[in-house]
């Protein structure tokens, strides 16, 4: 008995190290935006009802602190989980697009779905998204 | 120490469920710590109290692993550990679809004394949890238990049902059960304030669930069920509370169970494990 205890432990530990060694990297490559062109026309036409909600910035960066920076970085930067929101490919993406994407995840990529996030609060992540200063910009 | 040290809170949003499964699965690399208590009671015997603590580790965004450690008290009797459980959930599609399934595929080996009901399956009843600590720990089980979670999300409202097939491996019928859930967050959009009392922090649903009979007698004969309201509360602090007074539905259920559990998830542990092992991430 012990010993098939021991067997299931360890083979558990070592299904838990080897996923997580062989989880796939932030690619710093196009790769991981192309995602972005998967999303339908459907989605990616869709506007987004919180554009003109004047909150819904301010509430969306607290969600992205909340669910979204451990992976993106506190400043949507990237990090080695997960891409930059910053590049151009993001910021140029439609709020359609970037709420598919949320909605979906990108699971082979790593990147949970995020539809148990109610919608509206997936609004108000995109229009914080949208607010975002894209990479080689100055604010303004 | 590990946890104190390198993990990060993630503060994710827990389903408020405790018996049935959404398809939601833990962020990759997040290990959720979660320990919950059901005190049941018992009309031709003493009351309970059973409780189980899950490690639930997010393995890649397609599959979580988890492990349970069961135990019990038994009023006028003793306090017993009663075995552990491994669980496996995998996701079976990439995007999110009108119906999200789910394979899960769990391993038990807990003893005839474990209480915590954590599903309910064939005939299982309240006749099962009567006899003497002393004598129940005797009984041995070695279970595969497989489900097959089906769950959407819809305007706020998450609708879960769970189909669940398990087997003794001592040459016993497989044995039938069922799960279902309804749950809603009070509010949809976030407030912009961080707050430990904003609706949109609080999950509200009900679940159903039961036994299906066995191989050889299959329906609703002999079985027991429950209704139970459950509530969570997701607080910013990163713990997550959760709440479900379930009441039996016909004489072979137990008449109450209440139910209550607290969870905080860590983000990073995977990471960090990798490290000690001479990875990079």
């Amino acid at each position: 008995m012990t010993v098939r205890v021991s067997a299931i432990l360890l083979l558990l530990t070592q299904g838990v190290v080897t996923a997580q060694t062989n989880s796939v990297p932030a690619r710093k490559d196009n790769s991981v935006y192309a995602e972005l062109a998967k999303a339908p026309k459907k989605a990616a036409v869709r506007q987004n009802p919180l554009e003109h909600d004047p909150d819904a910035v301010a509430a969306g960066g607290k969600l992205f602190a909340l669910h979204c920076a451990e992976c993106h970085g506190e400043m949507a930067e990237g990090g080695r989980k997960a891409p930059s929101l910053l590049a151009e490919q993001v910021q140029q993406a439609t709020p359609g697009t970037l709420f598919w994407i949320l909605t979906n995840g990108v699971v082979r990529h790593g990147m949970p779905v995020w539809s148990k996030l109610p919608e509206p609060q997936r609004w108000q992540i995109v229009s914080y998204l949208k607010s975002l200063t894209p990479a080689g910009k100055s604010p303004q | 120490m590990i946890l104190a040290v390198i993990a990060l809170p993630a503060r994710a949003q827990e389903s408020p469920y405790i018996v049935t499964y959404d398809h939601y699965l833990e962020e990759p690399g997040s290990l959720e710590i979660e320990y919950f208590s059901t005190f049941g009671t018992q009309r031709a015997g003493n009351d309970f109290l059973a409780y189980w603590t899950e490690f639930e580790y997010g393995a890649t965004a397609w599959w979580t692993t988890e492990v349970y450690l069961d135990g019990q008290t038994t009023f006028n009797d003793s306090t017993l550990f009663t075995g552990f459980r491994w669980e496996n959930r995998f996701r079976l599609l990439q995007h999110e679809h009108f119906i999200n399934p789910v394979l899960y595929l769990e391993y038990e080996h807990i003893s005839g004394a474990d209480k915590i009901l954590k599903e309910i399956e064939g005939h299982d009843g309240e006749a099962d949890t009567v006899g003497p600590n002393a004598l129940a720990r005797k009984e041995h089980k070695n279970e595969l238990e497989l489900k097959l979670l089906l769950s959407k999300t819809f305007k706020g409202w998450n609708i879960a049902e769970n189909t669940l097939a398990a087997k003794n491996l001592a040459n016993s019928p497989w044995e039938f059960g069922y799960a279902i859930g309804a749950s809603r967050p009070l509010a949809l959009k976030a407030s912009v304030q961080r707050c430990s009392f904003c609706p949109e922090n609080f999950i509200a649903g009900i679940e159903l669930y039961g036994g299906l009979g066995d191989r050889y007698s299959f329906g609703l004969h002999d079985t027991s069920h429950y209704l139970a309201p459950v509530i969570a509360w997701n607080l910013p602090s990163d713990w997550n509370l959760r709440l479900s007074p379930g009441f039996g539905l016909n004489d072979n259920s137990h008449r109450f169970l209440l139910r209550w559990g607290v969870s905080r998830e860590f983000s990073g542990f995977g990471s960090a494990i990798s490290r000690l092992f001479g990875g990079r991430s």
